[in-house]
């Protein structure tokens, strides 16, 4: 569905009208995971490994199975068998089958009538444990001797001679990288290592699970995608989709992390074995940080080349992605996205998914372009700074526009990098004077986008007003979004318009709210929604004037006669066609279903300012901008708030966030307190600029906004730190006292 | 023909090539003549791979259509968060 050149002008896109949801969530009515009870519940506590690798010798739950108002305990054995790949990683990471492989891996659970008993019963299950080496560093994990996490999980991919850690390896690249670093009057060559960081969303993880004993089941929970839920439920307890209906309860914060399934299965089981009864199961923030998904840690090595004038020659990258204890690692697009702001004739990257004693890696808001993003855009700061050309000015000269050619393959389709620098390089923060111990940092990321399976409907009510039914949960404002495609698409107003999140029995399979796909895809679903109700509402018009269909259209909301040689009728109002439907051919709805692509990339430029305290190593904010291409902003309010939201946690990422280990294989920080994410009061106020070129594969220019701004933060602000400091830091994050050994360090050198 | 671009870890499944000329006009019957040119290839593609027809990333739908001059190229499985 190309873009609609025939609405160059909108009525409500690009206003900000009141979120439909707002009132529900300032005031607390609205339901999240946790707030969903059925009557005579039973509450689940899951018992979870110490130990970060070891094998299971044996599970003795009867001194659990003793305390009164304990009803069931589960263990691997009550799941399905014979499951194989990406379903097998999934079972087996919700609950450990024979070994356990970190620590926070679920070895049992337990259903009881109370939150407290449960915990209490789930103490009383004894373990008898073989503990066996670890291994926690990707680096480590590669080498000669590294523990082995579980042999023959790699894949076709991976060369011989390898460690079993490694389980996939890719390797893209063209033309002749030894010619490109020849031409170079100026080579870089560096190491970097990010750490692993969560995606921090604010919910944990809640479910409340039904599943009797004739195998049919329903299940309340928060997640970013139900029918993924759903999937992957029914196949780790071995039962039919159909026989499972997921809701989507109001979700707080996913960022990727809620696209799959951690205790929700588990639930389920413990629900069946309690012969029906419901199970309500919610996660402490610390099995949060213990046992679900953080994003990939990596360790990098970097080299480009450039000409004095600044043009890029040649580049090459090694990305090892620790993925924790299961295949995934975002390999492929850390590899592929890294060079891909820029027009480079030779390009070549090597990358290697590689499995330690940490938990399964979950998506984590553009995974995998982030690390890549502060390894080659250090660089590309480096470079610039040693030639003398302004960063925003390299990134000119070589950023890509449509018709080049990809460094990971394809030609470029219309892309808005150009349109970002650009307006980066014209706003007031770019032109700010700068202080002592300031430093400004510049960088730009992409993220592809994606479309993806999608299924909506949407039904003409009575009285004219429309119900909007999609399948993808509403996490950052898109039943604003939808509601006002909808509304623009029939010219009506936006209020009546609602829009619903449809459970798994309600519509076609949708893939989740993930890959930036909400809005361009589901919208996109919506509007064709729309167009098939009017059409049908012209065929009433129609019918009712006598005419032929062809001579009705559609305007503002009504049916009129296309021109004086249609006849002389008065115009029909929607409500007016609807309030005769009954009586004119039933019902009058439309839907959507497929998978659309076509979706358009979107580029980003940030501009950071730094002031670094050289005698603690802080670094405070000063002032942050984010300049983004959107295609088109529906609801500019809430992509700016996508732009802020990716920023914020970047300058997490950048400065504070990481998992620390112990030499026993433990995670340290498991609280917020320790694990520390950006507050209010850590961060200036986001400068935000929404660039639109639209995407020619949007009939209103979308293209999605949620994960490039997570893609530039790391690297510009470590090249603030740089100039602030004049010191190149090559590991994340910039915590102070990593800064300030640094500092000293080059003050000694 | 169309024509397959394969990225380099591929290029020793299919004899070393970096562009396989196939035949098919959609998207499902040219990775089926890439397979049978190169069966060493089959364990890649049933892993899942995106597709890029003349610069335009396909999601999973293999119906799409292929021109007789057609740039193809096979990516790694795209995922988001």
């Amino acid at each position: 569905m190309a873009l609609d050149g025939s609405k160059p002008q909108f009525k409500l896109l690009g206003t900000r009208p009141n979120r439909p949801d707002g009132l529900d969530k300032v005031t607390g009515r609205a339901r999240y995971g946790a707030d969903l009870n059925a009557p005579g519940q039973l509450h689940g506590a899951i018992l979870r490994s110490p130990h970060a690798h070891a094998r299971i010798v044996s599970i003795d739950a009867s001194k659990a199975l003793a305390l009164k108002g304990v009803k069931a305990v589960v263990t691997r054995a009550d799941f399905a068998t014979g499951l194989t790949g990406d379903d097998w990683n999934m079972q087996e990471n919700c609950m450990a089958g024979e070994k356990a492989l970190y620590d926070g891996h679920a070895v049992a659970a337990v259903a009881a009538t109370t939150p407290l008993l449960a915990k209490d019963a789930a103490k009383l299950i004894e373990v008898e444990y073989e503990i066996l080496p670890h291994v926690t560093d990707v680096d480590e994990a590669m080498k000669e001797g590294a523990p082995v996490i579980r042999d023959g999980a790699a894949d076709y991919s991976v060369p011989d001679g390898l460690h079993p850690n490694v389980v996939r390896y890719y390797e893209n690249g063209k033309g002749d990288l030894e010619a490109g670093f020849a031409e170079a009057d100026l080579i870089v060559e560096r190491s970097f290592k990010t750490e692993a960081a969560h995606q921090g969303y604010i919910e944990p993880h809640a479910c409340l699970a039904q599943l009797g004993t004739d195998g049919q089941g329903e299940l309340w929970c928060c997640t970013q995608g139900h029918w993924f839920v759903r999937q992957m439920c029914t196949a780790a307890l071995g039962i039919e989709t159909s026989q499972l209906k997921v809701t989507p309860s109001e979700i707080g914060g996913g960022f990727g992390g809620k696209t799959t399934v951690f205790i929700d299965p588990v639930a389920l089981a413990l629900s069946r074995k309690a012969g029906g009864t419901p199970v309500k199961l919610v996660m402490s923030r610390s099995e949060v940080l213990r046992a679900t998904g953080p994003t990939a840690s990596a360790s990098m090595d970097i080299k480009m080349g450039m000409t004095k004038d600044g043009r890029i020659t040649a580049a090459s990258g090694v990305f090892r992605m620790q993925g924790g204890a299961f295949p995934g690692a975002p390999v492929d697009v850390t590899t592929d996205l890294a060079f891909a702001n820029y027009r480079i004739e030779n390009v070549h990257h090597v990358g290697y998914d590689v499995m330690t004693n940490r938990p399964k890696q979950a998506a984590y808001r553009a995974p995998g372009a982030p690390m890549a993003a502060f390894a080659c855009e250090s660089v590309v700061d480096e470079m610039a700074t040693k030639l003398g050309i302004d960063p925003l000015d390299i990134r000119l000269k070589n950023g890509v526009v449509e018709g080049d050619r990809s460094t990971y393959g394809p030609k470029v389709k219309k892309v808005g990098l150009i349109e970002t620098l650009e307006a980066a390089k014209a706003h007031p923060n770019y032109a700010a004077p700068l202080g002592p111990n300031q430093g400004r940092g510049v960088a730009s990321g992409y993220w592809m986008n994606w479309g993806g399976d999608t299924s909506a409907s949407v039904a003409i009510g009575e009285d004219g007003a429309v119900a909007v039914t999609v399948g993808t949960p509403d996490i950052g404002g898109s039943r604003a979004s939808m509601a006002l495609m909808a509304a623009e698409t029939f010219g009506i107003p936006y209020e009546n318009v609602r829009v619903h999140i449809a459970d798994t029995a309600s519509l076609g399979i949708n893939e989740p709210t993930h890959g930036s796909r909400a809005t361009f895809a589901s919208g996109l679903a919506v509007i064709q929604s729309a167009k098939e109700c009017i059409q049908k509402m012209c065929v009433r018009a129609a019918e009712k004037w006598d005419i032929d269909p062809d001579a009705v259209t559609w305007e503002d909301g009504f049916a009129k006669p296309s021109g004086p040689n249609a006849g002389d009728f008065e115009p029909l109002s929607i409500a007016e066609i609807a309030g005769e439907m009954s009586d004119t051919g039933g019902p009058i709805a439309g839907h959507f279903e497929a998978n659309p692509g076509k979706f358009g990339g979107s580029f980003g430029t940030h501009v950071v300012d730094v002031e670094v305290d050289p005698e603690t190593g802080r670094t405070t904010i000063l002032r942050y901008l984010v300049v983004q291409d959107a295609g088109k902003a529906i609801h500019p309010s809430y992509v700016e708030g996508q732009f802020q939201g990716g920023a914020v946690q970047g300058i997490g990422w950048a400065l504070n966030e990481e998992y620390v280990y112990g030499p026993d294989g433990r995670l340290q920080n498991p609280i917020f307190l320790d694990y520390r994410v950006p507050v209010a009061s850590d961060l200036p106020m986001i400068d935000t600029v929404i660039v639109e070129v639209p995407n020619p594969g949007h009939p209103y220019g979308v293209r999605g906004v949620g994960e490039t701004g997570i893609t530039p933060p790391l690297p510009a602000i470590a090249n603030a730190v740089a100039a602030a400091t004049g010191v190149r830091f090559t590991e994340l994050p910039l915590s102070p006292p990593k800064v300030l050994a640094g500092i000293k360090a080059a003050k000694h050198a | 023909m169309p024509e397959i671009h394969l990225w380099s870890g591929l290029r020793s499944l299919a004899d070393g090539k970096e562009v396989v000329e196939v035949e098919g006009k959609t998207v499902r019957q040219v990775l089926d003549d890439l397979v049978a040119k190169h069966p060493a290839l089959a364990p890649a593609i049933a892993a899942g791979v995106s597709v890029a027809v003349d610069g335009e990333i396909l999601p999973s739908n293999k119906a799409e259509p292929v021109d007789e001059d057609s740039e193809i190229f096979l990516l790694n499985k795209l995922r988001g968060g």
